[in-house]
């Protein structure tokens, strides 16, 4: 009996496992928490370091247009104007995502409602590898396929802003794709089989009903995929022509802002203006990147207050 | 408009877009293997790349691509499993939580070029690890760990609740109850995140330029001794892999046959990377059959 | 579903001068600032089985994860649960311990995705038992106990998975009196069986009834009839009245469990 009792009183084999386990994976977590916050001290502290200690104007940095960190103006200003790349980032995120919708939303109401049978097999599997394909090969294939064909078509180089959008379009189409099918198949069944019987034509319980269900998630879908877009370095760096000019036309070489990252980086010296501009073209991925994030808990939260 | 025509022109419009996809993803997979399999030879995997004349292989930076995936699956996986469980089976329901959930879901959006070079910053700089298959596997945990904790936490609640209670009830700790009942069940799951998220690392470049490093030097496969810098097990050593060797000859190299190598180096990747794909799903549904069905 | 109102100060506690195996004074569950549970001031007989019955969300379910404290992550639970002497309702107390002396038996069958004999080693090994031969005695003992022995004792190591419902919640149940608690709360163990199995499960309490103090959640009065000593009569997170089992269901005393025994109710 008085056994009993004291054990009862006293920890065991198991409160033991239990504070080593909590040990175990709370330092995990934390190890991650902090692996995100120096990402984000680092690239911020650095990113700023071009208006801190190089003194360059904030607005003249995000409104200038001439991009040679290593010369100065008539002014004896430092030429870091970042307009020509956020232009042209954001040319080929919108435009690839204004194309890739209307092809994912016909491609996930194919695979959803009008073929369900093709679309769990063979599309899945395609859309599958396609979200896997690295974006060096999308890249390497707008470098021979694409470019040439722009050329051949316009005339010109062929690199340029037409390129770089439809190398994006091929890569967000698969991710735009997957997350809207999701969306579809989380509209209940009942709503189509209800509206079908009430007479209403399939595209009517498409356009009315089925759509307009899906809409918080075909919105995240596309936030997702522009996301993607804006942040893709490599394929779009092989396709853009990496001219630091203002885009005056489709067709014209430019660059993005994580196209100037990954040529630049390696020909600049830490420290240096050059290289500290650079790491402000950083910080402005890093933000965009969390103005992303934001709008999908945004339209996330949208969504659940509809239902 | 008469919605019967309304109807017909709808269905018309899909199936256009749709047979536009199809042909679009038929001439890409069409194109990388059609004009990459001819290249993929014996030779071409086994033999040194080359910067200046043609006939150059691969076989350095297929091993590098490997080697580096299998050090971040080391690095990662441990930290994925722990904030894995974590999440799933001990985070209390509050804004840390959530705060928390935020963070990875922020780490696992940023552009792998940022990551890249915050690696490029602190490791291959700051602690003097310079361009080497370690500082190439620390910038690829950081993009493969968002990715790995969620399928860990989404394996892991996908256990019923019921085998927590049934622990529980025995009086076994919940630490012993995790990783004696639920874990195991989980497995199947768990294993097909690792295969998946081994293929975006397989394939990743752009966080690996400025960590990695673009150079392959030469190697031998006969040095065991992982301090030596000759030995290919080496993980100081500066190593490109094999998407990288694609971006950099593509890029800057002066190969003469640059695009054979590429298509052949592409062919290479995805065919590595739909292995992984159909292994993920046929290991996942092979361990799945194995657990729940009797033996 | 609205039910009628009836008094909550309308109570019957009826009193048996016997062994008491578990007393609970003055027990309150709260989740978040929802008060669930009421005033559960009830006292479990050694070697008998007590019923706990009334209609779904009565709170009968939520009291009895209380004695065992499997409420202790979801909810605040407030009272004293005296076992032995000691309050087992603190925090200063071996929750692990609490649970190895008094077992729990669940509303649906969850055997481990293991070998049916590793589902009842499993806890053993874990709680220091090693000897091969001692366990291999438990699983026997424990099979027997539940019923099960003779249908399983040739595929001891085929997976759990494979038997039928009501084959794995005997399992449940055996896996749970290896463990030689003192106490087995089991909250509906047959109502996700059929018939048949339904019948197995009450011959089998029937039989631990001489080994174990068994307190048992059910919304079937029949069985409840059938097989338990007392009963307790819960309503809306209240314990209305608790007496003999044949009283209770010839002549209570509280109009809301006269109501509930004859159909009148809601």
């Amino acid at each position: 009996m008085d056994q009993i009792k004291a054990k009862l009183m006293k920890p065991s084999k198991e409160t033991k496992q239990e504070t080593v386990g909590k040990i175990i994976s709370y330092t995990c977590i934390v190890a991650i928490m902090l692996l995100v916050l120096l990402v984000l001290y680092f690239i911020i502290s650095f990113g700023m370091s071009t208006f801190t200690k190089n003194n360059v104007n904030l607005w003249s940095f995000l409104s200038g247009t001439n991009w040679s960190p290593g010369q100065v103006d008539a002014h004896g200003n430092p030429e870091v104007g970042a307009l020509p790349m956020i232009v042209t980032s954001f040319a080929v995120t919108i435009l690839s995502a204004l194309v890739a919708t209307p092809f994912a939303i016909a491609v996930s109401l194919f695979m959803t409602i009008i073929a369900p049978k093709h679309g769990k097999g063979f599309l899945q599997a395609i859309i599958e590898l396609l979200v896997g394909i690295p974006s060096v090969v999308y890249g390497y294939i707008g470098l021979t396929l694409v470019v040439p064909f722009i050329r051949h078509l316009y005339g010109g180089t062929g690199f340029g802003i037409l390129s770089g959008t439809i190398v994006l379009f091929v890569m967000v189409l698969p991710t735009i794709t997957s997350l809207t099918v999701d969306s579809l198949k989380a509209v209940p069944r009942y709503y189509l089989e209800a509206s079908l019987a009430l007479g209403a034509t399939r595209w009517q319980t498409i356009y009315k009903v089925i759509l307009r269900a899906a809409t918080p998630g075909i919105l995240t879908a596309i936030i997702f995929g522009m996301a993607r877009a804006f942040g893709e370095a490599l394929a779009v760096q092989m396709v853009i022509g990496n001219a630091t000019l203002m885009p005056k036309s489709l067709l014209t070489p430019a660059a993005t802002l994580t196209s100037q990252l990954t040529t630049g980086i390696g020909n600049t010296v830490m420290g240096s203006l050059p290289n500290n501009a650079l790491w402000s073209l950083a910080l402005i991925l890093l933000l965009m990147s969390l103005v992303f994030n934001i709008a999908v808990k945004f339209v996330g939260s949208k969504g659940d207050l509809n239902k | 408009m008469n919605p019967k025509i309304a109807n017909k022109i709808a269905d018309a419009v899909i199936y256009i877009l749709v047979a536009i996809v199809v042909i679009i993803l038929a001439l890409l997979i069409g194109f990388i293997l059609i004009t990459g399999i001819p290249h993929i030879s014996w030779h071409f995997l086994t033999s040194v790349s080359q910067s200046f004349s043609a006939g150059g292989g691969i076989r350095d930076q297929l091993f590098n691509s490997i080697y580096l995936l299998i050090l971040t699956l080391i690095i990662s996986f441990p930290i994925a499993l722990g904030s894995g469980i974590y999440l799933a089976e001990y985070a209390p329901k509050n804004w840390f939580t959530s705060l928390i959930q935020t963070a990875i879901e922020v780490l696992s959006s940023l552009p792998s070029i940022i990551v890249g070079l915050f690696c490029y910053l602190l490791f291959v700089i700051e602690f003097q690890l310079g361009f080497s298959i370690l500082s190439g596997a620390i910038a690829l945990t950081f993009f493969n760990l968002p990715l790995l904790t969620r399928s860990i936490q989404e394996s892991l609640e996908s256990v019923p609740d019921l085998q927590r209670q049934a622990g529980a009830s025995l009086g076994l700790s919940r630490w012993k109850t995790i990783t004696g009942i639920i874990f195991p069940i989980a497995i199947p799951g768990i294993i097909t995140g690792i295969i998946l998220s081994a293929g975006r690392v397989f394939g990743e470049a752009a966080a690996l330029i400025y960590t990695a490093g673009e150079s392959a030097p030469a190697i031998s496969y006969s040095n065991f001794n992982p301090f030596n810098p000759a030995s290919f097990l080496n993980p100081m050593r500066p190593a490109e892999t094999l998407a990288v060797h694609i971006w950099k000859v593509n890029t800057e190299g002066v190969t003469p046959d640059a695009s054979q190598i590429s298509s052949g180096s592409s062919a290479v990747l995805i065919i590595v990377i739909l292995i992984f794909n159909l292994g993920a799903h046929y290991l996942g549904k092979h361990l799945y059959d194995k657990m729940t069905a009797s033996k | 579903m609205a039910f009628k109102d009836y008094d909550f100060n309308d109570t019957y506690f009826a009193t048996f001068d016997d062994e008491k195996a578990l007393v609970t004074k003055d027990i309150q569950v709260y989740y978040g600032d929802n008060h669930a549970f009421h005033d559960g001031n009830l006292s479990f007989s050694r070697n008998k089985i007590t019923a706990l019955i009334g209609a779904s969300g009565s709170g009968k379910s939520t009291y009895l994860r209380c004695l065992n404290r499997m409420n202790d992550d979801v909810a605040r639970v407030t009272g004293q649960i005296m076992y032995r002497g000691m309050n087992i309702n603190s925090s200063d107390v071996n929750v692990y311990e609490v649970r190895s002396h008094i077992g729990m038996v669940f509303q649906r069958p969850n055997p481990f995705a293991k070998s049916i004999r590793e589902n009842i080693t499993f806890a053993l090994k874990q709680h220091g038992l090693k000897n091969k031969s001692e366990l291999d005695k438990r699983v026997e003992e424990s099979l027997r106990g539940a019923s099960l022995w003779d249908e399983v004792k040739d595929r001891l190591d085929k997976s759990a998975l494979s038997l039928s419902g009501g084959q794995a919640q005997r399992l449940c149940i055996a896996r749970a009196i290896a463990m030689k608690p003192d106490i087995l709360l089991m909250d509906e163990p047959a109502s996700a069986l059929d018939p048949i199995s339904t019948k197995n499960i009450e011959n089998t309490l029937n039989q631990l009834k001489k080994d174990y103090t068994i307190i048992i959640v059910t919304h079937n009065m029949q069985q409840a009839s059938r097989i338990s000593d007392y009963t307790s009569f819960f309503h809306l997170g209240h314990a209305l009245e608790f007496d003999r089992t044949e009283r209770i269901f010839t002549n209570p005393h509280v109009k809301a469990t006269e109501d509930y025994i004859s159909g009148n109710f809601g």
